[in-house]
């Protein structure tokens, strides 16, 4: 755990480093291929600033209404039982339909909670070691022109499990 | 499918604060938060150019091609199916590669193309070109599904959004999660391989 820890504190540092450092080795122009890909994230966020507004509006709604209180003390007591928060799970749900619902979820969760409570630590852990399911698998099946899945779904179901049961345990750590 | 999940949330928000007495704070929520989405992008925008900037290096440099040498042995240990040098393992290593890294744009369409080459497997398996399993046409191979629940484990090292919400949230170690977060994904990763050869040894291959 402690390297871990010390990892957290090192990477980004090191991965600016490193990038710069082999760019420099590989003779790229890096500072121009920096601005060009700047350029490109830029108008990424930008394009999704209306998504994000929409999303947060309606999230902010169905807070203020206290449902989704009402909701997480209900499932709460059922996922409890096996240690998981109540508050977590429509986060956890949302996010195998759609990955920007759940950053409005996220954000929801960091603004009621704080980024590094339990819930907080749980969310942001998660949210990273998790994928949206159902959204990749209707795309990259419908490529294949594949109806009949297998064992894609259960398979990807207990990954998401493991990857959830870790980031109780390391948020727990971490506290 | 996110129309109805907005509408949703929004029909079921205004309903259920209309009973409870919230349409106030219902009223306030929706303005704050449309004007917090745009405080938020601000914050986003600084870490997202920066990211996407030195990504750009990265790939300038040619850091999938060198990475792949890498990722070869793995991918032939997960595959085995897929023959010596045919494109479908060139572009499952470029997809793993570059979710590993966070570059989403450069992962789904190397990853679409490695479904559609894996198909073109199957194609060859149904004629006896290759061996293997032969399954009607629309039916999963067992390398689209292991290649499936491998992208769907999240083999992301950086969770750069995460650490940008983060930080926008006041924390203050925003990086904070990223060891833990190496460790979540290494255990969902490890979770779904260990299922899909399994899965591939039940049925025999």
């Amino acid at each position: 755990m402690h390297f871990f820890l010390f990892l957290s504190d090192f990477i980004v540092p090191f991965v600016i480093f490193g990038i710069v450092l082999y760019g420099l080795l590989q003779k790229v122009p890096v500072y121009d291929r920096f601005i060009k890909g700047a350029r490109s994230g830029f108008l990424t966020v930008i394009k999704i600033m209306p998504t994000l507004i929409g999303l947060m509006v309606a999230v902010g709604i169905l807070r203020a209404s206290g449902f989704l209180e009402f909701l997480s003390s209900g499932i709460g007591k059922v996922t409890g039982l096996i240690g998981f928060p109540g508050e977590l799970v429509p986060l956890t749900v949302v996010k195998m339909f759609s990955s920007s619902a759940a950053t409005g979820l996220l954000l929801d969760l960091f603004k009621e909670f704080g980024t590094d409570s339990y819930i907080g630590l749980i969310a942001s852990i998660s949210m990273s070691c998790t994928e949206t399911i159902f959204y990749t698998m209707s795309v990259y099946f419908m490529t294949a022109k594949v109806t009949k899945t297998r064992f894609t779904l259960p398979g990807a179901l207990f990954a998401t499990a493991a990857g959830l049961a870790a980031s109780v345990v390391l948020a727990g750590f971490m506290q | 499918m996110l129309n109805k999940l907005w509408a949703g949330m929004i029909i079921v928000g205004v309903m259920f604060g209309a009973f409870t007495g919230k349409m106030p704070e219902i009223t306030n929520a929706a303005l704050d938060s449309a004007k917090e989405a745009v405080t938020l992008c601000i914050t986003m925008v600084g870490v997202m150019s920066l990211w996407v900037g030195l990504m750009e290096i990265a790939e300038c440099a040619g850091i999938i091609q060198a990475a792949s040498r890498w990722m070869r042995p793995f991918i032939k240990w997960m595959f085995p199916g897929v023959p010596k040098d045919h494109p479908a393992e060139k572009y499952i290593t470029t997809n793993t590669i570059a979710n590993i890294l966070g570059l989403g744009w450069a992962a789904t369409p190397a990853g679409l193309k490695a479904m559609e080459e894996l198909e073109k497997i199957e194609e060859d398996r149904r004629r006896g070109r290759l061996p293997g399993i032969v399954r009607k046409r629309g039916i999963a191979s067992n390398e689209m599904c292991t290649f499936l629940v491998l992208n769907i484990s999240s083999l992301q090292l950086i969770p750069v959004n995460v650490i940008a919400f983060r930080s926008q949230y006041g924390s203050v170690n925003p990086a904070g999660i990223v060891g833990a977060g190496i460790l979540a994904t290494m255990v969902s990763t490890l979770a779904g391989i260990v299922f899909c050869k399994m899965a591939e040894g039940k049925q025999g291959s």
